[in-house]
């Protein structure tokens, strides 16, 4: 009898001490949906430091206490679509950062949109992501630059600055970012004046591309593009230098992981790829957070991290801004908010919620990227 | 004369990946000659070999034949566990059941090996434990690694043929298949010679999981399903519980992959690999080399 009373006693000063620790600021939950494990985990990782550092930091200033739930995708949709469902019907957010491919960042955003719940994706860079069928999702954000210009982007870099020719087109059929890039990359590089000279597709869980790289080789382009993400590239790079191929290879964004010197070795060095950010860029912003994610983590950040943090800082900024916390409130400031000036650069959203921003080209080099240039929308 | 020099390298490029497929064929097809049961965990002992391989290069940096040996014994032992803990109390049970136990044991191996505490869900470099190098020959090349993909399986398939054609092991083996009851009253062991072929047939897909390996040099826990689907294929096709049905199997599977990649498209491959497996389920059930039709 003693006991349970003891027990009773002491549950309730737990709990009053809990509620009473949490009086001071109301709590608001943040999903963070993004691939922990599975083959694009390094994305996964530099975003989760990146969302970690801007809850840190806002932490000390900000108006609500923030209750981070974090979603592991394994980039795979049927796991993202899950763990949206779950982090909107169970853990009740008020919005959600990530997903950060745009295969499942597609899904998610349909998730998200029709339970009216704000989503901003770091770096899915596909169109559908914030539009379906001509039709804009108000829920859908996304901090950075879409497809359309990455492709014409490397297009016209393999153009006028490698001054080629012919080139050659690797994809996964079954992945819409890669599929959409290889689009757009083939479109801009026939209206200015070159010749795609093979356009061949893979399946997501091949190893072997002798076939068609055997295939490809027999047209000996000048210009190799494999928009997919570093796993993938590192095994096609590998067997296109084992086959011979000379080509110089051009990528998107799925490359920026430090893992893709480590499997593709010597393969890749020589390569190129568009990308969103370079730590190279001189920016009081971006200095102060690669020097605070360099003394946590020990590297510098790539742009998955960076496009992270800005995500996740304008969310935290636009939850201030609002009266109140809700989804809607956060949706139309987060619509109308202009100039955000973020580690990767000003962000303004334009009216599909895509920001506007410039793309920079990094070299792949021995030991490790090496920006080259900028290019502006 | 172009043309035909892109013919045999695609021949080369189809041989290479046809090699792994009979060496994971052959396990199918030895433990189906014997227990009338399709081992759906055979992809998965594949891929544990390819897994213990990657730690042996790349934690402990053995030389390579250290390596295949220790692999070839640690998958050896898998299969071996693998037939005594699933397979051995259902003996007697309906074929249902075992064939329901080892697609358990598959998505056992699969999710269990996932845990982040042991292989994780990533995707893993297989570290190459030797420099690639490229040989020019007439119009077209060949490289180490294909060199020794056809060498290792051809010293494996050489040693299985003694095994079985040669040994008093071999020809219990051919006996438990051709009868279990008849055999076991001639005076042979049938569980330990069903240990035996599981033993063996667990080798040949380690040997398969490390030339994979270092020929597509990315590792996954799921990387066994695909390939296992196809040896399977591979076994059908050639005639199941028929060795070198098998063997010839995986060559046709691997090589029309690649041509199929190669001159139509690669979204085509599979399609084209499971249209073969109707087609020789509706027109020859028994396979290519297949003969009896009994009791299965």
């Amino acid at each position: 009898m003693k006991k349970a009373l003891l027990c009773i006693c002491l549950i309730l000063f737990i709990s009053f001490v809990c509620t009473g620790y949490s009086l001071g600021k109301d709590i608001v939950r943040i999903g963070l949906i993004t691939p922990l494990t599975g083959d694009v985990k390094t994305f996964g990782e530099s975003t989760k430091n990146a969302f970690n550092i801007a809850l840190e930091e806002y932490a000390k200033t900000g108006k609500y206490k923030i209750e981070p739930i974090v979603a592991d995708d394994r980039n795979d949709p049927t796991e993202g679509a899950n763990a949206a469902l779950k982090l909107i019907t169970q853990d009740k957010v008020v919005a959600i950062i990530g997903p950060l491919t745009s295969k499942v960042a597609i899904p998610v955003s349909e998730i998200a949109n029709s339970n009216k719940v704000p989503m901003i994706s770091g770096t899915a860079t596909n169109p559908k992501v914030t539009i379906s069928d001509g039709k804009r999702k108000p829920y859908a954000f996304r901090a950075c630059y879409i497809d359309p210009f990455q492709g014409t982007v490397g297009a016209n870099f393999a153009l006028k600055e490698l001054k080629s020719k012919t080139a050659a087109v690797l994809y996964d059929v079954g992945n819409d970012y890669s599929k959409g890039l290889a689009e757009y990359f083939k479109a801009t590089f026939t209206k200015g004046g070159g010749n795609i000279v093979a356009y061949e597709s893979y399946q997501k869980d091949d190893v072997d591309f002798s076939a068609i790289i055997t295939k490809v080789g027999m047209k000996k382009p000048e210009v190799i593009y494999i928009p997919d993400y570093y796993n993938k590239v590192a095994l096609i790079a590998r067997q296109l230098r084992e086959k011979g191929l000379k080509g110089i290879m051009i990528g998107g964004d799925g490359w920026d992981s430090p893992e893709l010197l480590k499997i593709a070795g010597n393969a890749i060095v020589g390569g190129y790829f568009t990308n969103h950010y370079s730590p190279d860029r001189k920016d009081p912003v971006a200095d102060a957070f690669i020097k605070k994610y360099k003394e946590k983590f020990g590297v510098v950040p790539d742009a998955l991290g960076a496009l992270g943090y800005d995500s996740t800082v304008m969310l935290l900024k636009v939850l201030d801004s609002v009266k109140k916390p809700t989804q809607e409130e956060i949706m139309k400031a987060l619509s109308t908010m202009k100039n955000f000036k973020g580690v990767t650069g000003n962000i303004s959203f334009d009216k599909n919620g895509d920001a506007i921003k410039s793309a920079v080209i990094l070299k792949v080099d021995k030991d490790g990227f090496k920006y080259m240039t900028t290019i502006n929308p | 004369m172009e043309l035909l020099g892109y013919i045999l390298q695609q021949c080369i490029n189809g041989l290479q990946l046809g090699a792994v497929y009979a060496l994971i064929a052959l396990g199918y097809t030895m433990v189906y000659g014997v227990l009338r049961l399709i081992n759906f965990a055979h992809g998965d002992i594949f891929m544990l070999g390819a897994f213990i391989a990657y730690y042996l290069i790349s934690k402990l940096n053995l030389p390579i034949y250290f390596v295949f040996a220790i692999t070839m014994l640690c998958t050896a032992l898998a299969g071996y566990i693998i037939e005594k803990v699933a397979y051995k109390p259902l003996r007697n049970a309906p074929k249902i059941s075992l064939l329901i136990t080892a697609v358990g044991v598959s998505l056992f191996l699969e999710y269990f090996l996932s845990l982040n505490a042991l292989f994780t869900p990533n995707y893993i470099a297989f570290p190459r434990p030797f420099e690639v190098e490229v040989f020019d020959i007439l119009f077209f090349t060949v490289t180490n690694v294909q060199l020794i993909i056809f060498a290792i399986t051809g010293i494996s398939l050489g040693l299985l043929y003694f095994l079985i054609y040669k040994t008093k092991q071999g020809k219990a083996m051919r006996a438990v298949s051709f009868d279990q009851e008849i055999a076991s009253l001639m005076g042979i062991n049938v569980d330990a010679t069903i240990s035996l072929t599981f033993i063996v047939g667990a080798a040949l897909a380690g040997v398969g999981g490390i030339l994979y390996g270092i020929a597509y040099p990315q590792i996954n826990v799921f990387m066994g399903i695909m390939p296992g689907i196809k040896s399977f294929i591979a076994a059908v096709l050639g005639g199941i519980g028929i060795i070198h049905g098998a063997v010839l199997g995986g060559f046709i599977i691997g090589i029309s992959e690649v041509f199929v990649s190669a001159f139509l498209s690669s979204t085509f491959r599979d399609g084209v690999i499971f249209v073969i497996l109707f087609l020789v389920l509706l027109l020859k059930p028994t396979g290519i080399f297949g003969k009896r039709i009994d009791k299965v």
